[in-house]
């Protein structure tokens, strides 16, 4: 599967949409969004009327193209929706082909594998059996109940190296559609034929199950009521000129209208949600809804894991402390020595860390040299090298095998290291201890300023860690985070999300053990791993791909910034009725009051061409800012006050200006060429 | 303009606000029920109407006892009305109102709005105007701010149906605010010359050998309440205009003060109550700033005079005089306009009917924005809230958050009530304004032709709707067709406003107060200021551009070009 | 229900509507009866109208106040009204430009209607216009007329509410008083404007 976006406008996709884009005419389906709904109604009814005009033999030419430009209005709104759903079409193709039509050996009785009989996978129910060998396809989601076989989940993750999946523990997990690449494994199907993660994943790219947000559900409130309000003062508009002593047609009313109502935002608004879950699919997490995308916007709290997701994980080099009378560089060089023959990671990290701190090559292991293992009894690794024997160690079992003391103040140092949560290595040459090595967990490097950067968004980080507090107390300050759960057990998470939930607030975390499965479904944003059990995949509303736990800030900006698209747009929308009106109410009254030509301050031609030049920018505007909507706008991490100042000047003063130029440019160009 | 008027006008402004500062603490107090040493007697008066304070009413029930109420008091108004001829105090041996006349006034009283399509001192005996209309002052009044009270309290509590007890905040708003502060007002009127009496007039020999007959009455407490409640109904039929309603500039500048220090109190009220007394300051921002837009425009326009006037040998020195009484001057006039309109009240010391056309569209937009700055008692406050939602979910939309405002949650259920409500003044004014500019019936009522004639009607049912009373006059209201249809507009614009407002609060109540956070949108500072003020321009004014375009605007060029009707 | 809404009703109504106003009148009248009253001005007993109340003058012997346009007669107080005409009214442009005469910066406040149609001043300006016209009805010296109006100018409220003006009763009392003085042989200067 591609990580990449198709090109924001892929010709195949365009070719797909524009298709779409008159299938979506269809009023039945429309009028799910009244404002573009009641631009369709309005284009009919012009169209009527230009089509009368004609069969009256009066002029019709500029009926037309104010019908026409009502069409192409509800056709970009309808084409915009088609473009985004075009782009999660494509991969759902993919996943489709992924899928086929798979042939499951079922197996009645799984203490008995010998008895197996073929079913498609279309018609297994949960709870039954499926004996899989390697290089066989994975006929439903599952959990395997007895072997172990590597698994390539590429089809599901587009990670091409194979996983282990296990029975019992926190990989028992297999997802319909994967291939088993080695051994066998039984399967125990959990998820009923149509209803398998795949079979969401498509619906979800394709925005076929698309349901409203709550968010969107609101804003399409707000548009309703704005739709009604103008078409009142649209309406109401004919008494107001019949007194007047002037009556406009209603061609001139139907156009006044329709730029009048926000068709902008109505025409974008669903290619917006889509656009939103399909920047969350490529970047390898799946939403169960566009619910869960949206409260990642509203997240107060991020519950992250320490290991793996603040740290490394796994124990590095961190510095070398030297004993009295050595130096820094000395201890460096015998550590490196010692460590030459390690290959753990711990031991590469020791060479990585001298090199850099110090800039010690390791040196070509020379003839002669005998590496000493370690050994779970002697605790102690090294080397011996012809210029001496080179031992690493803990410190108790090396001080103890040398039957010498450590020296008392390097015993500090190394009590220092122990106290924050680090683990102190001894090192010794020809029987005399040198220094130490501090391996400690390292914090993802970068992590501390995407915490800062939280906070400026509003977003408190809490570390969930199983370490005592001390250790946990300094790590939480290295990151950078706001709290921590020290020695947390399972239930510990889960009142924490409670009390957090209880005072108003909305809690993410990420997890992919079982135990973590009652957090992830209590947590408003739940966002498990694709490695972890299906427990978890099942309780939490996203799945992470790359089983990346970082991933829940990019999720909650993803969903920050499609409720920022909304917004934004909205705004630009509403803001661009000035100069509509600035252009059409002149236009209209100008022959009986003719001051009022004084209102047209772009200098139009001609109230016809206003007319136009209105509808037209109008029905341009959804085009031109499809890219944006798909995009979605700019993100920057500020606080609320300085993003809202920001957004207002581009999209309200800029949706002030904007139609000003745009309106008047395509006034001069109808101009040109004659048809004003 | 002169530098001595905005000098008067900042000091009347000025005065409204410190005073709005002890009257905003009062109300709060009021809605606490801490009543202090008066709560032993306050007491007393709820048992005795059988009102237990403590029980409180979620919002259906708050609402039900409101309409029941004011369905009660419509009654009641009505048969004084219709009964006026046999009824005591009627020194004047006027006759009943007739029943077109009798249905719009009632509801016109009920509903805060003070429409008069009648002459008091020609029409209305002592007893309509005191036992009557001066009481439905009081309480429409009083309900307005005891809505106002419900809406505070959704804010501020969480996880709770109760909105307070409707009838122990009437009893108590009526009592302790309304009661002292009217008789207050009442004696400061009266030392400075309005009259209080039961005599119905006296008779004069002028100096020219004439007749002369001035009526009176009981003026002066009955115009204290008229401003104290935002109410507007005259107890002469030129309203603050008349020497004995607005007997000086003093005079007019006390009720200036009066009928803006309520509703600008309740933001602080508000502040107070919801424990961030910043956001009722912003809320008052606005409306001051509007105010203050509105004066300026006002002031302006009418300072400037009738160019067709001046082009006729009228001086410009004095401005545009026509309708106006000499002793206001411009600038109290601007600013007495501008609140009186911006506040819903309705009284009038210049007739706006003769205002140059974009000094009359300033006051007829300002109420066409919702009556919210400041509105009525009451009436302002939750209707500005209305704003500051949809401002809020705008905002929230805008920097990635599910929109709260004071942390509660903006969700699609506020939003379709909120729209539900903004959507009732402009279906009532521009559809019933339309209907009547095409209906002779309704034409034959119009004074003026032209495009003033439009702005006369336009201007009658926004002013109903907007319950805010004041008028182009030149309208002849008394009309079946124009008291019916506007005493439909007062209803709805009242109560179909509330019924979605009190929703909201019942819907609020029962949410959880969400923490504010370093993400939550501050609504206290000049951002959000400005952002409401922007939502309130567009969702309350922008429908309005094509009716104004033709009334007002076009009379604009029209006068400019030198033409007349 | 009901008990609530009833006696809140009926009690208010009482309370607000009887007791209170009655209560409130009584006291006006014993400590500002004047005020109270409709502020009155007798001449040798008699009511010669209020204050506060303009009077129609016509007569060329008297000040005049500004154009009423109350219904049955300028400045009937019976019905306050205005002229409600709006700016670009045809009706009211041909009434000022009668008002005018064809002079030039005639003061607006001459020109136009009042608001109450019972508007008790005029501005300085008018009344100083005035005083050559009155002076040649009444026979007197213009210099002794302006002094009159000179000394009937009323200050702004506290010296900044409102506007500078003439109250036209007043002034033509003591236009009366003064004429009378003239008569009798009196010369005794000016008597003072009644306030």
């Amino acid at each position: 599967m591609q990580t990449s976006a198709p090109a924001l406008f892929d010709s195949a996709i365009i070719r797909q949409a524009s298709l779409d884009a008159v299938k979506k005419l269809n009023p039945a389906r429309l009028i799910r969004n009244p404002v573009i709904f009641t631009t369709e109604i309005v284009s009919i009814l012009v169209t009527l009327l230009a089509i009368r005009a004609a069969g009256a033999g009066e002029p019709y030419g500029f009926q037309l193209g104010v019908a026409a430009w009502l069409w192409m209005t509800v056709l970009f709104a309808t084409f915009a929706e088609a473009v985004a759903e075009g782009r999660g079409k494509a991969r759902a193709a993919s996943l489709r082909a992924s899928r086929g039509d798979t042939m499951a050996r079922w197996v009645p009785n799984p203490d008995d594998l010998a008895i197996v009989a073929p079913r498609a996978a279309a018609e297994l129910k949960r709870g039954d059996h499926v004996l899989v060998e390697a290089g066989e396809i994975i006929p439903s989601d599952g959990e395997v109940v007895q072997g172990i076989a590597s698994v390539n989940e590429s089809a599901v993750t587009g990670e091409s190296a194979p996983v282990i999946r296990e029975a019992g523990g926190d990989r028992s997990a297999v997802t319909g559609g994967t291939l088993v690449v080695s051994d066998r494994i039984v399967v125990r199907i959990t998820a009923e034929a149509g209803g398998t993660f795949l079979d969401r994943m498509i619906a979800m790219v394709e925005g076929a199950s698309r349901q409203k947000t709550p968010n969107e559900i609101a804003l399409d409130i707000l548009l309703a009521g704005m739709t009604i309000i103008f078409l009142i003062a649209v309406v109401t508009l004919v008494g107001f000129a019949s007194y007047s002593g002037s009556a406009p047609s209603v061609v001139v009313l139907a156009a006044l209208l329709v730029t009048l109502i926000p068709t902008t935002i109505g025409g974008l608004l669903s290619a917006i949600g889509i656009a939103g879950m399909d920047r969350l699919v490529r970047f390898n997490v799946l939403a169960t809804s566009g619910r869960a995308v949206e409260a990642a916007g509203d997240v107060d709290v991020l519950l992250l894991d320490k290991t793996g997701t603040i740290t490394f994980g796994n124990r590095q080099a961190a510095a070398f402390i030297a004993a009295p009378g050595v130096t820094e560089a000395e201890i460096a060089e015998a550590a490196v020595i010692a460590s030459l023959a390690d290959t753990t990671p711990e031991g590469r990290s020791i060479l990585s860390f001298a090199k850099e701190k110090y800039g010690i090559d390791a040196p070509v292991m020379p003839a002669g040299a005998r590496p000493v293992p370690f050994t779970a009894q002697t605790r102690i690794s090294g080397m011996d090298m012809p210029d001496g024997a080179y031992r690493k160690g803990a410190v108790d079992s090396l001080a103890a095998s040398l039957g010498q003391p450590v020296p008392t103040e390097l015993a500090a140092g190394i009590d220092r290291i122990a106290r924050t949560g680090a683990t102190p290595l001894a090192v010794a040459r020809d029987g005399r201890i040198l220094g130490a090595i501090e391996l400690k967990d390292i914090v993802k490097p970068g992590i501390r300023e995407r915490f800062v950067e939280l906070r400026r968004m509003g977003i408190r980080t809490v570390m969930v860690t199983g370490d005592n507090r001390l250790t946990a107390a300094a790590i939480a300050a290295e990151a950078g985070v706001d709290d921590f759960i020290a020695e947390a057990k399972p239930q510990d998470k889960l009142d924490y999300i409670r009390k957090q939930q209880n005072e108003g607030r909305l809690v993410a975390m990420a997890g992919d053990g079982t135990n973590d499965a009652p957090a992830l479904a209590q947590a408003d944003v739940g966002l498990a791993m694709q490695t972890g059990t299906q427990a978890a995949r099942e309780a939490g509303n996203m799945v992470d791909l790359d089983s990346d736990p970082t991933k829940l800030i990019e999720v909650v900006a993803i969903g920050k910034q499609l409720l920022i698209t909304r917004g934004a747009l909205t705004t630009f929308s509403i803001a661009n009725d000035v100069a509509k009106y600035f252009a059409i109410l002149p236009a209209i009254f100008v022959t009986q009051y003719p001051g009022l030509a004084a209102l047209n301050v772009m200098g139009l031609t001609s109230p016809q061409s206003a007319i136009l030049s209105a509808v037209i920018f109008n029905a341009l505007i959804i085009v031109a800012l499809v890219p944006l909507a798909l995009r979605g706008v700019g993100y920057a991490s500020l606080g609320a006050a300085a993003l809202l100042r920001r957004n207002l000047l581009i999209y309200g003063v800029g949706g002030l200006l904007a139609p000003f130029v745009g309106i008047k440019i395509i006034d001069i160009i109808l101009t040109l060429i004659g048809v004003a | 303009m002169t530098i001595i008027g905005w000098v008067q006008i900042a000091l009347v402004l000025g005065c409204a606000l410190l005073l709005a500062v002890p009257v905003g603490q009062w109300l709060a107090a009021l809605a606490n029920g801490r009543l202090g040493a008066l709560a032993g007697v306050d007491n007393a008066v709820l048992r005795a109407a059988g009102v237990d304070p403590a029980r409180g009413q979620g919002w259906q029930a708050y609402l039900m006892a409101m309409l029941a109420f004011h369905a009660a008091g419509f009654v009641l108004l009505y048969a004084m009305l219709r009964l006026q001829g046999v009824l005591p105090l009627n020194p004047q041996g006027f006759d009943g109102i007739p029943p077109y006349l009798a249905f719009n006034t009632a509801v016109s009283f009920i509903t805060n709005t003070n429409w008069q399509a009648y002459s008091g001192e020609a029409a209305m005996s002592h007893f309509s105007q005191m036992a009557g209309l001066a009481v439905q002052n009081f309480l429409s009044a009083a309900s307005g701010i005891a809505l106002a009270f419900a809406v505070i309290r959704a804010f501020a509590a969480g996880g709770v149906k109760q909105l307070g007890n409707f009838w122990a905040d009437i009893s108590r708003v009526t009592l302790w605010l309304l009661l002292p502060g009217a008789i207050i007002a009442g004696f400061l009127f009266i030392a400075m010359g309005v009259p209080q009496t039961l005599e119905a007039s006296a008779t004069a020999t002028t100096l020219g050998g004439a007749e002369q007959v001035i009526p009176f009455g009981p003026v002066a407490f009955q115009l204290a309440i008229k401003h104290f409640g935002t109410n507007g109904g005259g107890f002469f039929g030129v309203n603050s205009l008349h020497p004995f309603e607005g007997p000086s500039a003093l005079a007019t500048s006390l009720q200036i003060i009066l009928q803006v220090v309520i509703p600008f109190g309740l933001c602080l009220t508000f502040g107070r109550i919801v424990g961030d007394r910043r956001q009722g300051v912003a809320l008052l921002a606005v409306m001051v700033g509007f105010v203050l837009v509105a004066t300026l425009g006002i002031y302006a326009a009418e300072a400037g005079g009738n160019p067709l006037h001046i082009a006729a040998g009228v001086s410009p020195l004095q401005g545009n005089m026509e309708g106006k009484d000499l002793r206001f001057g411009q600038a109290l006039a601007a600013l007495f306009t501008a609140t009186t309109t911006g506040a819903s009240c309705g009284a009038v010391n210049a007739m706006i009917d003769s205002f140059t056309p974009l000094g009359g569209m300033v006051p007829l937009f300002l109420i066409q924005l919702g009556e919210v700055l400041p509105g009525g008692v009451g009436s302002g406050l939750y209707g500005i809230l209305i704003f500051a939602l949809l401002a809020v979910f705008v905002a929230g939309l805008m920097v990635g958050r599910t929109p709260e405002y004071l942390g509660k949650k903006v969700q699609a259920r506020e939003v379709k009530l909120a729209m539900l409500a903004v959507l009732v003044l402009p279906a009532v004014i521009l559809g019933l304004t339309a209907t009547s500019l095409v209906l002779p019936v309704a034409i034959a009522s119009l004074q003026d032709a032209g495009p003033h004639g439009l702005s006369e009607m336009l201007y009658a049912y926004t002013s109903a709707a907007g319950n805010n009373g004041s008028a182009f006059g030149g309208l002849t209201a008394d009309t079946p067709w124009l008291n019916v249809t506007l005493a439909i507009a007062m209803v709805l614009g009242r109560f179909a406003f509330v019924i979605p407002v009190l929703a909201i609060a019942g819907s609020l109540a029962a949410k959880p107060r969400t923490p504010e956070g370093p993400g939550t949108l501050p609504t206290h500072g000049p951002l959000f200021i400005g952002l409401l003020a922007g939502v309130i321009l567009i969702l309350g004014g922008l429908q309005y551009l094509p009716s104004l375009a033709l009334g007002p605007i076009a009379e604009h060029v029209s006068m400019i070009a030198g033409t007349t009707f | 229900m009901l008990r609530p809404l009833l006696s809140l009703l009926l009690g208010f109504t009482l309370l607000l509507g009887v007791a209170v106003p009655l209560g409130m009148t009584f006291v006006a009248g014993a400590v500002m009866p004047g005020q109270a009253g409709g502020s009155l001005i007798r001449r040798d007993g008699q009511v010669v109208g209020s204050a506060l109340i303009g009077q129609n003058f016509s007569d060329d012997r008297f000040f005049q106040g500004r154009p009423s346009a109350t219904s049955a007669a300028p400045y009937d107080a019976t019905s306050s009204a205005a002229s409600q005409l709006g700016p670009t009214s045809a009706a009211l442009l041909t009434a000022v430009t009668e008002r005018v005469a064809g002079g030039r910066d005639v003061p607006a406040d001459a020109a136009t209607a009042s608001g109450s149609g019972l508007d008790p001043h005029i501005s300085p300006e008018n009344a100083r216009a005035q005083v050559p016209r009155v002076a040649t009805a009444r026979s007197l010296p213009p210099a002794r007329v302006l002094a009159l109006v000179e000394q009937a100018v009323e200050g702004r409220e506290l010296g900044l509410f409102g506007e500078p003006r003439v109250n036209v009763l007043r002034l033509n009392l003591a236009l009366e008083v003064q004429s009378q003085a003239v008569a009798q042989g009196t010369p005794g200067g000016a008597a003072p404007v009644p306030r």
